[in-house]
């Protein structure tokens, strides 16, 4: 079984050679960190920059330069600054190849909810919306199930969508699973997770073609 | 040149009233016009809809609006970190329209560019697009979102001269183009008003067309709202 590191580190072998990606608040931010010093990436925040950096020193911070969670960032070269309307026309356009955001539900017909539990917390959906309607490739990090031990990968989700039929790929820390017409493709098994214990974690239809094989890193 | 400076943030606001309509720049407290903020709670003026991404923190930013019972709706696309915010929404005291961030910033710019709607993919088969148009492009569904209206918007640049012209600084940027121009009346603060002429006319983000009042706003406190560093190896 993964921890939040090991699903970003997975994760991180999805980035390649070129890619323009946003990454969400969570486990996704985390993903920066892994991707292989080898190859050329800029990451985008829809606050209106790319080519985003490493926290700055301290003492070095800038209340002027932040993410989309509003943390003080650095940028790298070759960066840029645009305007709201400018930075969702990157990701409405489809010019951002990668986009990794986390979930509080996945269904096995790509719907996802991650915005607003009805009378308990609503903060809304920022750029949400805007990115899971038109990215083309979208992976979900997050844990399989919830606090309670229930499925977050399921038949319908039970809570106000965020989108629907839009993810690709699922990552979480029991398994590596892909959103076909037919359901939740189980592609890799997390280190020593069987494909009984991802079975019984996953509300939603399940498509288990043989023995998957563990994940590498 | 039109000279559209004006000499100071009371100047600047004159002809704004209660009841009405503003779009207010920023992301998060990052760019916030906080010389407009502070005197829109110095007049004291009620019931007023705040179109903004966020609605600042409790003690600043629109939170300073909020506490005071100033707002009477608020259309935004996130709002955490806000108690009292929250607060206020879940009793039913503030009005709440939770929006897209791109639909948010494309209905400022369709208000600055004359288009009366726009339809966007996002929110499609959502609660968002309940009650609204949508239509099929190319095998893909989308939803009409209309033009926001405004009676005043309130930017905050870097730099600006006296012809309205505007530079802005980083991720301070923001909303803050975009909503330039799609109101009644723009007013832009900026930190460093300079001489007309000074600016580079190639590295002008916003002309001065779309900006009616300009001054140099002072006492930036620019708060950051999370504070994050790496340390030194």
């Amino acid at each position: 079984m993964l921890d939040k590191i090991g699903i970003a580190k997975r994760i991180a072998k999805e980035v390649k050679n070129g890619y323009y990606v946003n990454l969400g608040i969570g486990i996704p931010t985390l993903v920066a960190n892994y991707v292989r010093e080898d190859i050329e990436v800029e990451f985008q925040s829809e606050n209106g920059v790319l080519g985003m950096g490493p926290f700055p020193f301290e003492g070095e911070e800038d209340a002027d330069l932040i993410n989309a969670g509003k943390q003080t960032i650095t940028t790298l070269e070759g960066a840029s600054f645009f305007d709201s309307a400018t930075s969702f026309s990157m990701i409405r356009g489809k010019h951002v190849n990668l986009t990794i955001l986390g979930a509080m539900e996945v269904s096995d017909n790509g719907d996802i909810a991650n915005w607003k539990i009805p009378g308990y917390m609503v903060k809304g959906m920022g750029g949400a919306m805007d990115l899971v309607a038109s990215a083309e490739n979208i992976i979900v990090a997050m844990m399989h199930t919830n606090k309670k031990g229930d499925s977050k990968l399921l038949k319908r989700c039970s809570l106000p969508l965020t989108g629907v039929g839009c993810v690709k790929k699922v990552v979480t820390n029991l398994a590596v699973l892909e959103v076909t017409s037919q359901g939740f493709k189980l592609l890799e098994r997390a280190p020593g997770v069987s494909v009984e214990t991802i079975q019984n974690a996953t509300e939603g239809h399940l498509i288990v073609d043989g023995e998957a094989p563990e994940m590498e890193f | 040149m039109i000279n559209k400076q004006v000499a100071n943030v009371k100047e600047a606001l004159k002809g704004l009233s209660g009841g009405m309509t503003l779009m207010l720049g920023g992301f998060g407290l990052c760019g916030i016009p906080e010389n407009a903020i502070s005197e829109i709670v110095d007049m004291d003026i009620k019931d007023l809809t705040c179109i903004s991404n966020n609605a600042g923190v409790d003690d600043f930013g629109l939170g300073l609006l909020l506490q005071k019972h100033q707002i009477k709706k608020m259309i935004s696309s996130y709002v955490g970190e806000n108690d009292e915010f929250e607060r206020q929404m879940l009793s039913g005291e503030l009005e709440v329209e939770l929006i897209p961030q791109g639909t948010l910033a494309e209905r400022c710019r369709a208000a600055q560019a004359g288009f009366p709607a726009i339809y966007t993919p996002a929110g499609y088969g959502t609660e968002v697009a309940e009650g609204k148009e949508t239509r099929e492009f190319d095998g893909k569904m989308y939803v009409l979102e209309t033009a926001f209206k405004a009676d005043f918007s309130f930017v905050k640049a870097w730099k600006g001269d006296a012809a309205g012209n505007l530079i802005f600084k980083a991720t301070a940027r923001n909303f803050n183009p975009n909503m330039c121009g799609g109101a009644t009346i723009t007013v832009a603060e900026v930190e460093e008003l300079v001489p007309v002429g000074s600016l580079n006319p190639n590295q002008i983000h916003i002309p001065g067309i779309f900006v009616q009042r300009i001054f140099e706003g002072n006492g930036y406190e620019k708060r950051i709202e999370k504070r994050t560093v790496r340390q030194k190896t």
